[in-house]
């Protein structure tokens, strides 16, 4: 046993003098608090009952009351995603449990920190098949940061307390705490967050400083330089952003973004290339390929990102920063690994670029900027308008056009077409504006997110960038926003198709669009109505922007019906299984897609 | 990480990993389902508390894949939360940590006449030890490298084999350090 332990024993011995008696539901509530946790997301049942009750007399926690568990976790994401701080869901056991599942894979996929209080069966009846019982922490073990069945009172609130450390430390991710009705009901002694000292969690955060001087010296040799940045400087939080910045300051490097990674560097600035991957701009992808040196940023090189693997940035050096060891040479070998928070390597990076007086390597620089403007000039994300039918990226023009000139603009999607125009069309300043699901893809996820993200910003604009699929897989949530007086807006592209769906048939599979028409669609309009919301249609693009307006002045939650061309497809765009410099900018472009590539997703 | 780049990247191999984790519930579940979520092999496994003070369980797991495969498996492995630290033996990256493997087999042979004389015989050669006799069958205890308890069960196959328990590796390093 080493000394650490030794002193966390001491310590806890001082705490537990300290301690105070309560019950198990008590100690929720009190950890929660202790934890300045404000706002939660959750749905009762049977098993969660006493923290119900114990909720009941609480101040200062707001307790949103979604209308189905998935909605919970997705808007404890936007609510995440757009604070920094975790996201806190309680639900009941067996259905409300395994509903909440989706939500955590996401977060998992997502990198972003969630608590999740499940209720379950007591202790007792654990393993007879009870009513409602399900094997929540097996369920959720794959799907979770890490997770704990808490079977005595007096081990909860150093669990709870756990929970938030591994939820927001080192990678942030979900947990769950699974919490039997017996053990809410028992009486034990409560530690404050302070006594916690984990026997074996100790993320790495610190880079090694070696590794930072050689990447620097890499940087100053490089004549065709790319940062390739991600989710992992938006989660390192607002400095590591403000640092990226200051290093493109430095060395006039050009920058792109994964989706996950979208604001963190401001997208009016020239160096930015926009979105990079599979629905990425030319000169992003092309300066992928073509690189010397890339410089990958809390980016994990997804297959959305990277294409064909084998034929991924041949020529390149990679550096690779990831907090999360398991990351680096994951998907592809890097000649420089960093395991490190992203801020505190950013930090070291322009401080030894400075210390060691590096300069960039001017001449090859400007002619490899001179390249990227070539391929900047083919406009890779221009289409043809319509007069008479709004085209999907029109409409988000006109809604990014519209709202740009206010701070508070938080947009939020759903998973498709509408998604990647989103990511390609409305270009983000500021880190932590854009709340969207990445690894997982989650149809549904925009709606409830957007209810977690105006629940903590009050005042802000929020927009759910949406498909006509997409949302009407959590609708439901729409009561929700009523019920809080959210006035959140849902701006639905309605192309009468899941349009990703469509799009890969018509590419893929003959134009055979199998089940990818959205038959028996409601009318949205009647349908914000009955919610008690505001329902706006716009059919003509001259009718666009007044109805934009209409949708913002109104204090209320809007459905948006906004009919776009069923029959646009998102461009540009590298066919699966081809590499980046094999882009399709438009369907006259053709492109074989090869068998292997069929096969990917 | 230089070595790996020298060798062919394709290569599968089979290694031998010690994980010491914290001996609480589901633990076991966590390492395993890792392995079957990723799609990694596990050829033998051995888990068993090490030392109840400290709440401390050692699982070796012997795997094979690719080097870059391993590589992920260790980092996937220490990025469990109750994982203390993680040893490969048959990868000299981590400052030569040689270590010894051995695995335990009972292993039950029926037979009369000659053949269970050959089997007597041959378990002898071995240093496989009878621990249960009856006329008409043994069943011998064998320790050693999983190779000569393959290489002891191919032999005894023709001379009556009815069955057999292997425990799995279990490793610990050289010399006079721990893992």
């Amino acid at each position: 046993m080493d000394k650490d332990d030794t002193l966390t024993r001491d310590a806890g011995a001082a705490a537990a003098a300290a301690a105070e008696a309560m019950t198990g539901a008590q100690m929720v509530i009190r950890a929660l608090k202790d934890q300045g946790v404000t706002h939660i997301f959750g749905y009762p049942g049977g098993a969660v009952l006493p923290i119900y009750d114990a909720l009941f007399k609480v101040e200062g926690i707001t307790h949103v009351l979604v209308r189905h568990e998935q909605g919970a976790t997705h808007a404890a994401e936007g609510y995440a995603r757009s604070t920094g701080k975790p996201g806190v869901v309680l639900v009941t056991s067996g259905p409300g449990a395994t509903n909440a599942v989706t939500g955590l894979t996401d977060a998992l996929m997502d990198s972003i920190p969630l608590v999740v209080l499940t209720g379950q069966v007591p202790t007792h009846l654990i393993g007879t098949d009870a009513f409602q019982e399900c094997d929540t922490v097996g369920i959720t073990r794959p799907c979770t940061k890490h997770n704990w069945l808490v079977k005595d009172v007096n081990d909860l609130s150093r669990v709870l307390h756990e929970a938030f450390e591994i939820a927001t430390t080192g990678r942030p991710g979900p947990v769950v705490v699974d919490i039997p009705k017996d053990v809410q009901f028992q009486t034990g002694a409560y530690h404050g967050p302070q006594s916690i000292h984990h026997r074996t969690y100790r993320p790495k955060t610190d880079p090694d400083l070696s590794a930072i001087v050689k990447a620097v010296e890499m940087m100053a040799a490089a004549k065709r330089p790319i940062i390739y940045s991600g989710g992992g400087i938006i989660n390192s939080g607002p400095e590591a952003s403000t640092l990226l910045r200051e290093l493109v300051d430095l060395t006039g490097f050009p920058i792109t973004s994964t989706l996950m990674g979208l604001g963190a560097f401001p997208a009016s600035r020239p160096e930015w290339m926009g979105l990079v991957g599979m629905h990425g701009t030319w000169e992003a992808n092309h300066a992928m390929h073509d690189c010397d040196l890339m410089i990958c940023l809390g980016a994990r090189f997804d297959d959305r990102v990277t294409g064909k693997v084998s034929a991924f940035s041949p020529k390149s050096k990679k550096i690779h920063l990831d907090i999360d060891a398991s990351q680096i040479n994951k998907i592809v070998r890097v000649d420089l690994g960093i395991v490190a928070d992203a801020a505190k390597a950013l930090r070291e990076m322009i401080r030894f670029w400075k210390t060691q007086k590096h300069k960039v390597q001017t001449e090859s620089l400007k002619d490899w900027w001179k390249q990227i403007e070539q391929w900047r000039a083919k406009k890779s994300l221009s289409y043809k308008n319509s007069d008479t039918i709004i085209k999907p990226q029109y409409a988000i023009d006109r809604l990014y056009e519209l709202t740009k000139h206010r701070q508070d603009v938080y947009v939020t999607t759903e998973v498709g077409q509408h998604q990647m125009w989103a990511a390609q069309r409305f270009h983000f300043q500021e880190p932590h504006h854009w709340m969207t699901s990445g690894g997982l893809g989650t149809m549904g996820y925009g709606l409830p997110a957007a209810i977690g993200v105006q629940m903590a910003h009050p005042d802000a604009l929020v927009i759910d960038i949406a498909g006509e699929a997409s949302v009407q897989m959590t609708m439901q949530e729409m009561s929700t926003a009523m019920q809080y007086d959210l006035p959140i807006k849902i701006f639905i592209l309605n192309n009468e198709y899941m349009g990703m769906v469509r799009q890969w048939q018509e590419i893929l599979h003959g134009k055979r669009y199998s089940h990818s028409y959205s038959e028996a669609l409601p009318d949205f309009v009647k349908m914000a109505e009955a919610f008690g919301c505001v329902g706006l249609r716009a059919t003509q693009p001259s009718e666009l922007d007044g109805k934009i307006a209409e949708m913002i002045a109104v204090k209320k939650p809007v459905l948006f019906d906004c009919r776009v061309d069923p029959a646009e497809n998102c461009y540009p765009m590298i066919p699966s299984g081809g590499a980046h410099n094999e882009m399709l900018l438009s369907p006259d472009d053709g492109g074989e897609i090869s068998d292997a590539g069929k096969m990917l997703v | 990480m230089a070595d790996s780049k020298t060798k062919p990247a394709n290569d599968i191999e089979r290694h031998t990993l010690t994980v010491l984790v914290d001996n609480e519930a589901g633990v076991l579940a966590r390492v395993v389902g890792l392995f079957s979520g990723r799609g990694y092999n596990i050829e033998s496994l051995t888990v068993a508390e090490v030392d109840p003070m400290a709440r401390t369980s050692r699982i070796t797991i012997v795997t094979s894949g690719t080097l870059q495969v391993i590589e992920q498996i260790e980092a996937q492995l220490r990025r469990l939360v109750p994982t203390h630290r993680v040893t490969n033996w048959t990868d000299a990256r981590n400052g030569a940590k040689a270590g010894i493997e051995r695995e335990m087999a009972l292993i039950k042979v029926a037979g009369t006449g000659d053949k269970r004389v050959e089997a007597l015989r041959m378990a002898d050669a071995f240093r496989a030890r009878p621990v249960d006799t009856t006329q008409s069958s043994f069943v011998f205890e064998i320790t050693g490298a999983p190779a000569k308890i393959d290489s002891f069960v191919d032999l005894m196959r023709p001379l009556g084999l009815v069955d057999v328990s292997r425990t799995g590796v279990a490793a610990i390093s050289r010399g006079p350090e721990a893992m």
